[in-house]
């Protein structure tokens, strides 16, 4: 695959300096299925390179080929790995050594468990600088030391170096990361989903960190994320992956304004935005596995397009424009994705208080997180609390589903006053506000059917088995799962099917909130779409009042009526939705959506 | 908190647990029977002498006076006297305490070194041949019970197969313990035995877990050399793990003593215990109790204590 | 609906991946063997326990395979005879042992507070102490009967499968699914019972296996150091001590039994460990 956007004038030296991967192809050891195929790559020195994908595309493995490494149980069959004017994957164990950290080197994704808990930072830093030898003596190694921490905006006194990473915040210590990587100059860099994690602030200092070393050092950058946001706001040129393979490739514009292949479609209109549009589709369903990929193109399963030409043999490549390639047989002939006809709605009268909140302040142990939070969850309305990490916003949706007993003040639900553990509130209480959970795969108990899970509540109420099972169809069919589904076990199912179902588990009581804490954060971006969707739907055609935690702001313009923002356990802001996002008053709120990256922002 | 608090509150919980411990013994031998004195003396025991046992064990005292009397005459060094060799219990055990001092020091420094290389080599060449075959041998050995296998080496090196040691330990009364030196080779042999293999593997899973961290992997790529990633990267990490195994090897020691020293006929501090424990030797059995007890107790709280000093997580969090 | 022969399925997946493995082929073997031995061997005997039969301590005897043991009774007879009380008492302390155990980790691993500290406590001083000298303290202050045999070597096991089941539990209990429970008013017994405690049941197969390998090692030491409920009954472990004075002239009397000692305790070990090899396995692939 050509380089996108690559002027016929940058000369054979220059371009040596950068990345060139070569028909890479990584492999199952055990069984020889592919895991990544064909992968072609190509950086400019100076330049990121975004490669897109979601869980389970093969991009972590292909940023590991780059420095010749693989995971125990994959092999590396085939393909050439050029950075600078070095061929990696043909080097002997020893000569892959000196280049890892020195010619190219790597930012793993999660800092915290990256670095040793048992040496200080000062001594992991100097060791990238020693194992290459950098600078040839201990002095000039101690005065890069310094500079790096300066790069990398930390602080360069003594004292921090003698530092243990767990004495380190999570943004410092993707900082240490970052300092390793650049240390010693590489020509090529890895970074492997970096921000991740990170809260909205400190993710915008490391990104902004990146481009400017990768700027002012000449490296060619591989950004490995599935946050279409940060692409659009870092890279220069992407490359989206699907089941091991890439299947567009193009400058950061030619992706976003013009994308070629139906994932890429999906993409584009399944990713939220600060700024840009409100209304995100999704599509359902999962990429295939490496053992179950068909002959044929692999999205063809979800694709609407896809016929029989599509299925015999996967496509081969198609220039789009200039630097724009993509493996597709029906580009131009494709509609793009439509928002799915809203379902009827019953009128509803909305706008009265079912939960209201006043004055509860919570903690833990006796230290409080949260301080005299007052919030009112109407009928019909979404309201949606967000915060960065440590905002209390947690705490107080977990003392609202009963699950968090050490809080002070009143709550109330439909009137009456709620008790605080879920055990001493009513039955009525209890089936009216309904909790949803984050992990998909924690949040249902692998031991028991699909069916089973769903149904406890109505047993526990007393209801009849024939009434149960009624139940059971009846709400599996509302989050659009098949009634089969109720035999099967959570492991059977997918990640974005499990919270499907936690849903279907909260709507069988018939309840009047649904809580909803971090429920799409563990989910990939085209099935956060399909959940997201999904709740909206519910939501009309169900009347339901809708409490909706999250630290992803762009989320919230899909979903939410009203918006209350909270940092360190206060409400900072709150108001109608579109006016917090669009008008913020607060100093904080401008701050966080300022520093929230935005495709539209980025394509003006 | 500091290191020096944190030290003086492991220890109060330690000796809390002693005492726990020799109440919980106490209570068994001389509060449980119905009648301590008949149990020890016996169905055809007189009543004159009934009486004056009971008399020297203050059975008409309640149970707690009993033992808070036991608890300050041990304070003050007094260990009370043998029931059966009338000796009192200091000079009895003296020196039985050497001679079981003796083979556990040996067999701690030949088997500790073993279990932690063993255990880290099988580690390191995980799936590989000698790891596998390790694997099955320390798993075939840990299953046996310590008499299984000392009878199995007696058979073979001592009774029927060779004849190189002899089968039973032949100690005189205040001989040292090093005077006959083909005598202890078995004994010391089955307590090894008996603790390398289950300790290796605990060595083996802690060292595993190490070796497939995050940052083993981020250090090699770094470029750091296989030599260093261990040495430099794995070691540190491996420490606290090492200090708890040796504990528990300490502890399958001190175990299998009891064991070992009955079937060599071994003059140590463990057969002393089973024969104590065989005619109610009350005393004996008491203070015996305390001192494994206090072995065990001292350990692990060394072990621990060491843990958190090497383990920078834990030592600077210590608020 | 199908959900019997789901979790039918989902049980026989787990003992289906074990069998698989060599090392359970192999242990089921041995450990069958000896069971064999155990239970079956009564009905071949072709002495009584007690019975006399020739000259003490003699190998070659007419009407024999191995001879006579150091009171003149059938060396092969008191063999055939001797593995039953081993296994049954064996069986009989692990199931109680598990059980209790399982049982205290579990709700001490749900209720915390005090109740907490209280059970781990306890635990921690009973194991602080050897697990044979328990027993052996127990036995020969209460005698030796088969109940308190099995309440010495129950003591021993509750602490340490306990402390296992513990941690697995909490590992559960963190998880969602049993919050979601609580959620919506389902009895605290009801979560012990049908959330937790069926999510631990590969860590309960693991510590049952290996608690049975040690139980029986425990009350054949407790019987080769002289404390058995029927002294003079056949019972291997007081047949290695009754028999190793006499070793030089008559080796059998000891070998078959250490034999058997050693080969139930190891084939039990083997299966054991391919449980937990199995029980890992499935708990790496869980953390999808």
């Amino acid at each position: 695959m050509l380089s996108p956007a690559f002027p016929q004038v940058l000369t054979e030296a220059a371009m040596t300096k950068g990345l060139r991967v070569t028909d890479l192809r990584l492999s199952v050891l055990a069984t020889g299925d592919d895991i990544v195929d064909e992968v072609r790559i190509s950086i400019e020195p100076g330049k990121v390179l975004a490669l897109v994908g979601e869980s389970g595309s093969g991009k972590t493995t292909v940023g590991l080929a780059i420095l010749g490494h693989s995971r125990r149980g994959v092999t590396i069959a085939h393909g050439r790995v050029e950075c600078a004017d070095t061929e990696v994957l043909g080097l002997s164990e020893d000569a892959k050594r000196r280049i890892r950290g020195g010619l190219v080197s790597y930012v793993p994704q999660d800092p915290a468990s990256s670095l040793n808990p048992a040496l200080r930072i000062g001594v992991q830093l100097m060791e990238a600088l020693e194992v290459h030898d950098f600078g040839g003596s201990a002095e000039s190694r101690k005065i890069r030391l310094k500079q790096m921490m300066a790069e990398v905006l930390l602080p360069t006194d003594e004292e921090y170096l003698l530092r243990y990473p767990h004495q380190l915040s999570g943004g410092q210590q993707q900082r240490v990361g970052l300092a390793m990587a650049f240390a010693c100059r590489p020509s090529v860099i890895v970074l492997d989903e970096p921000t991740t994690g990170l809260d909205v602030s400190t993710q915008e200092h490391v990104l902004k960190t990146i481009r400017q070393l990768t700027r002012d050092h000449g490296v060619a950058a591989l950004y490995i994320t599935h946050d279409l946001a940060v692409v659009a706001d870092l890279a220069d040129d992407v490359a989206v992956m699907y089941a091991g393979r890439i299947v567009e490739c193009g400058s950061v514009k030619d992706i976003f304004m013009n994308p070629a292949h139906p994932y890429t479609k999906h993409l584009v209109v399944a990713a939220p935005d600060i700024e840009g549009k409100k209304e995100i589709v999704g599509l359902a369903g999962r990429a295939p596995s490496p053992s179950k990929r068909p002959t044929g193109c692999s999205f063809a399963l979800r694709c609407e397009s896809a016929d029989d030409a599509c299925r015999s043999a996967f496509p081969a490549e198609v220039s789009v424009a200039t630097g724009h390639v993509t493996r597709c047989i029906k580009i131009g002939k494709l509609p793009n994705p439509v928002v799915a006809k809203p379902r009827a709605s019953q009128t509803i009268e909305s706008g009265a208080s079912v939960v209201a909140l006043q004055d509860v302040s919570a903690g833990y142990s006796g230290n409080m997180v949260v301080h005299n939070v007052s919030l009112t969850i109407r009928r019909g309305e979404c309201l949606a609390l967000v915060g960065e990490s440590g905002s209390g916003k947690t705490t107080v949706s977990r003392a609202i589903g009963g699950l968090h007993s050490e809080w002070t003040g009143s709550m109330s639900f439909n009137g009456e006053e709620l008790q605080k553990t879920a055990r001493r509130r009513t039955s009525g209480a209890r089936q009216g506000i309904q909790y949803i959970f984050q992990n998909p795969y924690g949040s249902l108990n692998p031991r028991r059917t699909i069916g089973e899970s769903i149904s406890r509540p109505l047993a526990i109420i007393g209801t009849s088995k024939s009434e149960s099972r009624k139940a059971i169809l009846d709400v599996l069919e509302k989050v659009n799962l098949p009634g089969s589904y109720a035999s099967k076990y959570p492991d059977q199912l997918s990640g974005g099917e499990r919270q499907r179902v936690a849903i279907a588990r909260a709507l069988v009581s018939n309840p009047m909130v649904l809580v909803c804490d971090e429920v799409t954060t563990a989910l990939d971006v085209l099935v956060q779409a399909a959940i997201i969707d999904l709740l909206g739907d519910l939501r009309k055609q169900l009347g339901l009042a809708m409490l909706f935690v999250t630290h992803n702001l762009p989320l919230v313009r899909s979903i939410a009526d009203e918006v209350a923002v909270m940092s360190e356990g206060r409400i900072v802001e709150v108001g109608p939705a579109e006016s917090v996002i669009g008008n913020p008053q607060q100093a904080y709120t401008k701050s966080l959506i300022t520093a929230t990256p935005s495709i539209e922002r980025s394509m003006r | 908190m500091s290191i020096f608090k944190f030290v003086l509150r492991r220890l109060a919980f330690g000796l809390g647990a002693l005492i726990a411990i020799s109440a919980a013994i106490f209570f068994v031998t001389q509060g449980l029977p119905a009648d301590p004195a008949k149990t020890i003396l016996g169905r055809d025991a007189t009543p004159e002498n009934l009486d004056a046992l009971r008399a020297i064990l203050g059975l008409d005292r309640p149970l707690l006076s009993q033992y808070f009397g036991w608890l300050t005459d041990v304070i003050r060094g007094d260990f009370g006297t043998s029931f059966t060799t009338q000796m009192s219990v200091s000079t009895y055990l003296g020196p039985r305490f050497g001679n079981s001092l003796f083979i556990m020091l040996i067999g701690t420094v030949v088997s500790i070194p073993i279990s932690l290389l063993l255990g880290g080599y099988m580690a390191l060449k995980r799936d590989s041949l000698f790891d596998s075959s390790s694997s099955f041998a320390t798993l075939v050995f840990a299953a046996l019970p310590e008499f299984v296998m000392g009878t199995g080496l007696i058979v073979i090196f001592a009774t029927t197969v060779f004849q190189w040691f002899p089968a039973v330990v032949f100690l005189d009364e205040g001989a040292a313990p090093w005077s006959d030196p083909m005598g202890v080779v078995l004994p010391i042999t089955t307590l090894v035995l008996g603790c390398i293999p289950y300790v290796s593997r605990t060595m083996r899973a802690s060292m595993v877990e190490v070796l497939e961290s995050d940052y083993i992997e981020m250090a090699r790529l770094k470029g750091v050399s296989e030599r260093n990633v261990l040495l430099r990267h794995a070691f540190p990490n491996a420490l606290g793990p090492v200090f708890q195994v040796s504990a528990l090897n300490i502890a399958y020691l001190v175990g299998g003593a009891v064991i070992v020293e009955r079937l060599f006929n071994y003059p140590g501090v463990g057969s002393a215990l089973t024969d104590a424990i065989r005619v109610r030797d009350l005393p004996v059995i008491q203070f015996l109790s305390l001192l494994i007890g206090g072995v065990y107790v001292l350990t692990n709280l060394i072990a621990d204590v060491a843990t958190v000093l090497v383990t920078p997580r834990l030592r600077t969090t210590l608020k | 609906m199908s959900t019997m022969a789901e979790e039918v399925s989902k049980k026989t997946n787990f003992l289906a991946s074990t069998w698989k493995m060599h090392r359970a082929k192999i242990g089921c073997a041995i450990t069958f063997v000896v069971v064999a031995f155990a239970l079956a061997g009564p009905f071949f005997a072709p002495f009584t326990a007690t019975e006399f039969v020739d000259m003490p301590n003699t190998v070659e005897v007419p009407g024999t395979f191995f001879g006579t043991d150091f009171l003149g009774q059938d060396v092969w007879s008191r063999f055939l005879l001797g593995g039953r009380s081993i296994l049954f008492l064996g069986a009989m302390s692990t199931i109680i042992g598990v059980l209790m155990g399982a049982m205290l980790g579990v709700v001490a691993a749900y209720v915390k507070g005090a109740l907490n500290s209280f059970i781990m406590r306890t635990f921690d001083i009973v194991i602080a102490f050897p697990g044979i000298l328990w027993a052996l303290l127990l036995v020969s202050m209460l005698g030796s009967s088969s109940l308190l045999i099995i309440l010495a070597t129950v003591v021993s096991t509750v602490p340490r499968v306990g402390r296992i089941i513990y941690g697995a539990a909490v590992a559960v209990v963190e998880r969602d699914f049993v919050s979601a429970a609580t959620a919506i008013g389902e009895s605290r017994l009801r979560i012990v019972f049908r959330e937790i405690l069926p999510n631990t049941t590969s860590t309960l197969l693991v510590e049952t296996n290996l608690r049975f390998t040690y139980s029986i090692g425990g009350i054949a030491s407790l019987a080769f150091l002289g404390f058995t409920s029927d002294p003079t009954g056949a019972n291997w472990g007081t047949m290695v001590q009754e028999n190793s004075s006499a070793i030089i002239l008559q080796p059998w009397g000891v070998i078959l039994p250490v034999i058997a000692i050693a080969l139930l305790t190891i084939g039990t070990g083997l299966i054991g460990d391919a449980f937990s090899r199995v029980s890992a396995g499935i708990d790496r692939g869980r953390n999808d």
